[in-house]
Parts: structure tokens; sequence; C-alpha cells
């Protein structure tokens, strides 16, 4: 007869954190003193679906937490209250407590309640009008409150009581009866009398299973003159300590379970979650706030200022729990549209596939062999539409990642003292869903840094006659087949003196060195490299810049600075679209067929004689247009029989890389195609110089050559560079 | 798979029923030896098909080959024994085996010189191979099995498909 609600508890949980997602941006959008009312009704909708939504499956925890929330909301929403930067913050904060909650009951655990209590009781000042701004946070964790006779004691059932309020029974009871706590929450639709039922022949029925407690909720009582006499606008909360088993319960529901939300849960015996939910319960009830307005509030000034930065700590500290726990979410939300032109499409792919068929079958004549031919033509229109739309489904605006910032970037300033604007641009750039996933540690990392670093605080600002507020610009655009993100700032910028002291003391580089102030700021990304006299807690522990760098070459990205002291700086992270196809040169190396990216492909040519030169025995070089460009010849590098005897049978693929052009000395080119990334790690393991496999038209497999690997594989590293160098700087001089 | 599918299992291969105490092995030939392999770590059976090659790989790594769309590495068993290796042919089989590694479970493809039959074999039949010299092939060994007359040499998966 019961459902089991646990199948839908993933879609619940995604619903909630995106629910709690809105709220926090709209949170951040709202305007203390002057409200948006859509903005209101948003926030307002996204936690009463929260609250819907838990209280369905039975979190009450969740529901009654967010439910006075709600009430504030509702308050200010009908205007009854204007809106504070203090109300701002605590929602923010409870908007924190909330996600905490759902990850604990995600993971299965129980939610810790300490924070979500000292939060309900901040609310409960508020709707007392209690001035929490001034006063703080209110009195150390005080005993659950209410003491009203249990409405079993006074032998009637509490159906008009005025609240939603209390009686829970207090844990010894349980222990008396020896029997299970069963929390029943029972919420007939409105024509419930209508069907012939009545309730209070159910609850006697329960009370004769054991000791019983009701409390009505009366939320939904209608103004008298609204009031239709034969509908049910009631829901009861039911304890019912007994040994009975759940069947038994639900039993004596059968005839409503049709007509009514029904949730039965069964406590084992637990003081510590009794209580916290008593203390959650307490806040509905008017009378009962009364008497906490009446409570002592601990006002020690010392204290209070203690616990405030405290509690501003909390976000950042979460946001990083949260992340280890949830690495990458499961599962991905798809537009209806996206979904129907793929329908549309593999529509398509089966009429042409029956075309095919048909032309396949009988005697095979020149006509036939022309219809085929377009038949085929048609099929490979058909594939290609069919993946590029895969694709589609893969790539999401990039606002996902941008929508958690405004709030970092408010939590950060405020704890530094500085006021920033940050400016959000080319938002709805599409981006690869597992790129998207591991861009955006990396971006906070960069974007604390630029809070921390970057940005003056107020009165440096103006003393270098800047306006006071600096500015934090996200900006995100295509460009060919990358995607760029840029981090900009208008703050004090790099100093290149600074960083070179600072190297040179590391050990870094030597004194003599002799640098260009942009290699000088591209140090920066070395391991080991931190610029700020002291450690702060926010960037800067020298861990920093060189795992964003790495982070975002694990991606096929790259990272750039530029700076200019008193402008600010850019960070400009360069990313592919999508980590799933690429473009790719097919060329042969010993005989076997290999893919060089073409992304990092400037070009390919013959070499001639004069154009070659020797460094050292051991380095080649390529003299093109006053450059010389080392030869890295594959199949040595591959361990491949060569197919060449001398460099100019072959072709020379000038590629980028990190170190500057280089050029791969294949056998041949092929042709160009788009090659799907396959995984060479899935079935064996890591191969140094290449980045994966994929299977070509005839089916059989060629490698994809990772250039950086190939170089370190070569062992072209510093010393090669540095003489690479010298040559070069030499022929500028000359 | 349950007790009762495997019993199942053994039945339809007209093996000895008395499942409890017993694996299945898998066996073939190379160099005239018979080796055994757990049957259950087993995804199929196949001809040699043309694979590519992985620069700077063992020599025992044949390359690569495209398993429907799978790409799965192929082990020269032989040479991974260091035995001498016989040239490919038409009769050449790879037998491809799902092996739980400690990076995970893993699609690898063996050539064999032959496959030959299958054996349930009793736990308590098989003994440990003799602790002999250095030979380096001893640490692939899982145990010495007797059937009639004929010896047969179980090997360890782990070890054999752990590349280093």
């Amino acid at each position: 007869m019961s459902i089991d609600l646990s199948q839908f508890y993933e879609v619940f949980f995604e619903e909630s954190f995106e629910g709690l997602d809105i709220m926090e941006s709209e949170l951040l959008a709202l305007t203390p003193g002057d409200a948006d009312s859509e903005t209101l009704n948003t926030i307002f909708r996204a936690a009463h679906s929260i609250k819907g939504g838990s209280g369905t499956f039975g979190f009450s925890v969740v529901a009654d937490f967010t439910h006075e929330l709600e009430t504030l909301l509702d308050q200010i929403r009908e205007g009854t209250r204007e809106v504070q930067t203090f109300h701002v913050d605590l929602f923010l904060k409870a908007v924190d407590c909330l996600r905490d909650m759902l990850n604990a009951l995600k993971a299965e655990e129980q939610p810790d309640t300490t924070v979500s209590s000292e939060i309900t009781k901040k609310f409960l000042a508020i709707l007392n009008d209690e001035d929490i701004s001034e006063a703080g946070t209110p009195a150390p964790p005080t005993p659950p409150v209410q003491q009203e006779p249990s409405m079993e004691e006074a032998g009637a059932f509490g159906f008009f009581d005025d609240a939603y309020n209390d009686p829970i029974e207090p844990p010894q009871q349980n222990d008396s009866s020896g029997g299970k706590t069963w929390h029943i929450f029972f919420k007939p639709e409105p024509h419930l009398f209508k069907t012939g039922n009545e309730p209070i022949f159910m609850f006697q029925e329960l009370a004769d299973l054991g000791e019983i407690s009701i409390v009505a909720n009366t939320d939904n009582l209608p103004l008298y003159h609204d009031l239709v006499a034969d509908d049910s606008y009631l829901n009861w909360k039911i304890t019912l300590v007994s040994d009975t088993e759940k069947d038994k319960i639900e039993e004596i529901f059968e005839w409503v379970l049709d007509d009514a939300e029904l949730i039965i849960e069964c406590d084992e015996v637990e003081t510590a979650e009794v209580e916290a939910v008593e203390v959650i319960e307490v806040i509905d009830t008017p009378t009962i706030v009364s008497e906490v307005e009446s409570k002592p509030i601990a006002p020690e000034p010392v204290a209070i200022k203690e616990q405030q930065p405290q509690i501003a700590d909390t976000p950042v500290v979460v946001k990083e729990k949260e992340n280890k726990k949830n690495p990458e979410a499961t599962s991905i939300r798809v537009s209806i549209e996206k979904v129907d032109s793929l329908i549309n499409m593999v529509g398509e792919l089966v009429i042409t596939q029956a075309m095919l068929s048909q032309y396949g079958e009988g005697e095979f004549t020149e006509n036939r062999r022309m219809l085929m031919l377009e038949g085929l033509a048609q099929l490979a229109t058909n594939t290609r539409e069919l993946q590029e739309s895969v694709m589609q489904i893969r790539m999401l605006p990039i606002s996902f990642v941008f929508s958690r910032f405004p709030r970092l970037v408010r939590d950060i300033s405020q704890k530094l003292g500085k006021k920033v604007e940050l400016k959000l641009l080319g938002e709805t750039t599409e981006l690869d869903k597992t790129v998207m996933e591991k861009i955006s540690d990396p971006m906070v990392h960069l974007i604390r840094n630029s809070l921390d670093h970057g940005l003056e605080t107020p009165a440096e600002r103006i003393a270098s006659g800047k306006d006071e507020s600096g500015t934090v610009t996200l900006n995100a655009y295509h460009q060919g087949g990358n995607i760029i993100i840029e981090i900009i700032d208008d703050g004090k910028g790099i100093d290149p003196q600074v960083i070179r002291s600072k190297a040179i003391g590391k050990g870094l580089i030597k004194e003599d060195d002799e640098l260009t102030d942009q290699e000088v700021i591209d140090l920066i990304f070395l391991p080991g490299f931190s610029t700020k006299e002291e450690v702060s807690d926010l960037s800067g522990r020298g861990v920093g810049m060189d795992v964003v760098k790495r982070n975002i070459q694990e991606l096929n990205g790259t990272v750039e600075v530029f700076s200019q002291i008193n402008q600010g700086s850019t960070f400009t992270i360069r990313l592919p679209l999508t980590l799933a196809i690429l473009d790719g040169q097919l060329v042969t190396i010993g005989g076997n067929t290999y893919i060089i990216p073409l992304v990092n492909i400037i070009e390919s040519i013959q070499m001639t004689p004069k154009q070659l030169n020797n460094v050292g025995g051991d380095l080649e070089l390529f003299r093109q247009r006053d450059e010389y460009i080392p030869i890295l010849r594959m199949h040595q590098i591959f361990n491949h029989e060569a197919a060449l005897e001398s460099l100019t049978q072959g072709i020379l693929v000038i590629v980028e890389s990190e170190y500057g052009h280089i050029g791969l000395l294949v056998d041949d080119l092929l042709a160009q195609q788009q090659v799907v990334i396959k995984s060479l790690e899935a079935n064996y393991q890591r191969v140094e110089g290449i980045s994966g496999a994929t299977i070509l038209g005839d089916g059989t497999i060629s490698l994809i050559i990772d250039i950086g690997g190939v170089i370190s594989l070569a062992g072209l590293k510093k010393q090669h560079r540095n003489k690479l160098r010298s040559i070069n700087d030499h022929r500028l001089v000359v | 798979m349950t007790n009762n599918q495997l019993a199942q299992l053994q039945n339809q291969m007209g093996q000895n029923e008395n499942d409890q105490d017993q694996d299945q092995y898998l066996t073939f030939f190379m160099a005239n030896e018979e080796y055994g392999i757990d049957i259950l770590s087993i995804q199929e059976i196949r001809g040699f098909d043309a694979t590519t090659s992985i620069p700077n790989s063992p020599n025992y790594i044949q390359g690569v080959m495209n398993l429907r769309g799978t790409i799965v590495p192929i082990v020269d068993l032989r040479l991974r024994f260091g035995l001498e290796q016989i040239p490919y042919g038409e009769i050449t089989v790879v037998i491809v085996v799902k092996a739980k590694l400690e990076e995970g479970e893993k699609i690898i493809g063996m050539v064999v010189d032959a496959v030959s039959d299958v054996y349930s074999v009793n736990h308590t039949d098989s003994t440990r191979a003799p602790d002999v010299g250095e030979a380096d092939n001893r640490e692939y060994l899982k145990g010495l099995v007797n059937v009639g007359e004929k010896m047969v040499v179980l090997l360890d998966l782990k070890k054999i498909l752990t590349f280093s």
C-alpha cells in the first residue's frame, strides 16, 4: 500500500539544492529597504518548495526550519516588515544551514541541529521584533521551552489547539512504555468529510494501540466568511508510543490513504534528536515566542564581537566541505527542446537506415548504386547532426559556475573590509559540463586571489586616486575552438620587482638572470610561491597558483596573466570547448598512424637542407623567418623503426607548446578529421606522450599525441630551452 | 552469481556437480605447457586482429585492439613469460579477460598458442607452486593442479596483468 518514497530522494535533493542556489542569488540581488516584489516572490517560492518537499519526504527538521524562514519572508513579502541588511545576512546563513542539513540527509546522516536552532532563535527574535542587529547573538542554548499541559493528560485530542506547537512527549515516557515512538503526519484533502471519513475515529483507533498525543495545525484555516463548513482544513501531527508495527498504523488510515498525505516514521528513541525537534517546533507559536522574549539575553558585548566573525567564517568552510563530499554532480538537466530535436534526428536516422537496407536487398544495378550513394550521403548528414546535438546536451551556460561567485565575493570582501563590485559578462557562453565542473575550483582560487592580493583597501584606493570600490570582472567568450575566461581586477597589479626579489629569495631564479617583466610575473605559477608577507587564510599559502595552473593544464587548457602596476591584473584561462571530441591531423610516424590535435598545429612544411642547423650535436634546429625551431624526430621518441633516412624526406609539423614553437618530424601527412577521444588508461595505463586514443573509420585505433608529454619524453627541457634562448637572443643582438 | 546459478552453469557444461568447493578453470597451451585461469574472469575468446602499437611499451604489450569500440591492450603471454615468440597466424587465439586489478577492473586480451579445455578443480587439490630458484615467472603462479595424468599451472591474473 505504501509507496517507497526513497526513489524520489535524489530528485528532491537536486531540486532543493537548485532552490537554494536560486534563493542565494536572489537574496544577493535584494536591496535592503527597497525590495523588489518579484525577487521576494522567487525566494519565497524556492523556500516553499523546499519546505513542501522535505515535509513530504519526512525530513521534518528541514521542513520546520524552513517554515520559520518562510514566516519572516512572508511578512516581508506582504509589506508588514521592511527588509534589512541583517535580514539578508540571516537568510544567507539559513541557506547555508539548509544546504548542510540537506547534505547530511543525502549522506543518510542525522543533520546537525546546533546551527539551525541558533538561526531559528534569531528568526524568532526578529519575528518578535527584537533588535538583533544590536543585540547580537541571543543567549546560549536554552533548554526546550514549552511546558504546556500535555493533551493526553487532559484526556482530549488537541484538534483545535492553537498552534502547531508541541506536545512531543518527554523522552522518559518512551522508556516507561517500552515501545517505539511513531511520528505520524496526517494531512487529508479538503474533501475528506464528504467521503464519509472522520479523523477522530481513526485517532481513537490509534489511541487503542498505545499512548498518543495529537497536535492539530490550523495554519490553513481560512477566515470565517471563506470557510466551507464541510471541508477539512486541518492537518495533524500525532505522536504514538506503542510497540505496534507500521502495518497496523497504516491499516487504520487505509480508507483515506488516497485522499491524504500520510507520513509514518518510527523514532529509535534518541533524546538529542527529540529535543532538537522540539526547539524547532516551538517557534511557531506566538505564545511561546513571548516566553522566549522574556528570557534573559546574554548581553556581553565582547563575547558577541568574537562570535560574529566566527559566523561569517562558516560559509567559506562549508563550501569546501561540500565540495569534498560531492565532487561531481551525477545528472544533467536538459531542455525539452534539445531532447526533441534529438528524437527528431534519431527518427530521420531510422528512416535512412530503412531506406538503405531496402536498396541493399535484391539485384544490384547501377541505378541502385546511385540511390545507395545518396542514402549514404544522407546517413553522413544525419550522423553529424546527431553528434552535434548530443554534444549540445553536455553544453551548459557558464552562468552555472558564475552564479556562485557573487556570494563568494560578498563574503570575502566583507571579511577583508574591501569594497568590491563584481561584474559578470558573457554568462550565456556554453561550455562542456565536465570542463565546467573542473574549472570552478581554479576560478574560486583566482577570484579569492584577486580580492585578497589584487584589490586594495578603500583607503589605499582613495590615496592612489581610484574609486573607493574596486571592480572584479568575470568575462567568458568563445574564440576559435576554445572558451576564454578572464578574471580582471582593477587593483594594484603585480609588481615585477617584488616578485623578482621574492623569487631570488626562494632560489627560483638567480640574481643575474635576465628576465623580462612578463617572464618575472609568470614566476607566480611556479610551485611554492607566495608573495604576501603574512599567510592569510584566504589565499597565499603558496600552494595556490601552481595548483591552479596544473588543474587547468589537466583540462588541456592554459592560463596566462597580464598585469600593470596600479592598473590591475588580468588572468586569462583558455580551455577547449569539450573533452570528448577534437579536430585532428592524421600523420604517419614510423609506419603508424597518429593524430596531432589541430589546435596545436601552426603549420606543416617540407624542409630544405639550407634551413637546418645542428647545435651541440644533439639538438637539431630548423630556421624559419628569423626563428630557430627545435626538431623532434618522432619515430625516435616513440621507438618506431625509421621510415626516413634524412630530415628533408619527412614533413615538419610545427606546433605551439609551453616552450614556444617545436617542430615534430613525421613521415607523412594524412587527412584531417574530427575524432572521438577514448581513454587509453581505462584498460591500460598512462602512456607518456599520448593523451588518448581514437577509432578511425576503418576500425583501427590511432593514438593522439600529447605535445607536452612528447617534449618531456624528448628531454627537451630546461637545458635545451636555455640553449635555444641564447641562440635566439644572440640573433636579436646581431 | 548465486550458488544456484553457478550449479546450473556447471550442469550445463557437463562438469562435476559437486560445486561448493570447486573452481572452474579454462586452460590453454603455451609451448606445450597447459595453463589455467579462473573461468569467471573470461569475457570472450576470439581470433587475433591487427593491433596499434603503443610507443615505448614493454615488448610483451602487442598494442591495443578495437573490441567493438573499447580500446583493449593485448599482451603476448609468451613474451610476458620470457618464452620465444611464435608468428601469429589464422589460429592465433586471444583470450579477453576482465581482470580485477588494483586500479579497478580492466579488460585485457592475452595471446596464447591454443585454448584447451575447462576443468573443475577442488580447492584442496591445488598445491602451491614449488619454491625453486629465482625464476621470475614464479610470482605469476597461483598453484599447480593434477588433472588425470596432466599437470596444469594455475595463473594469477592480477600479477600477470599488472604492468610496471
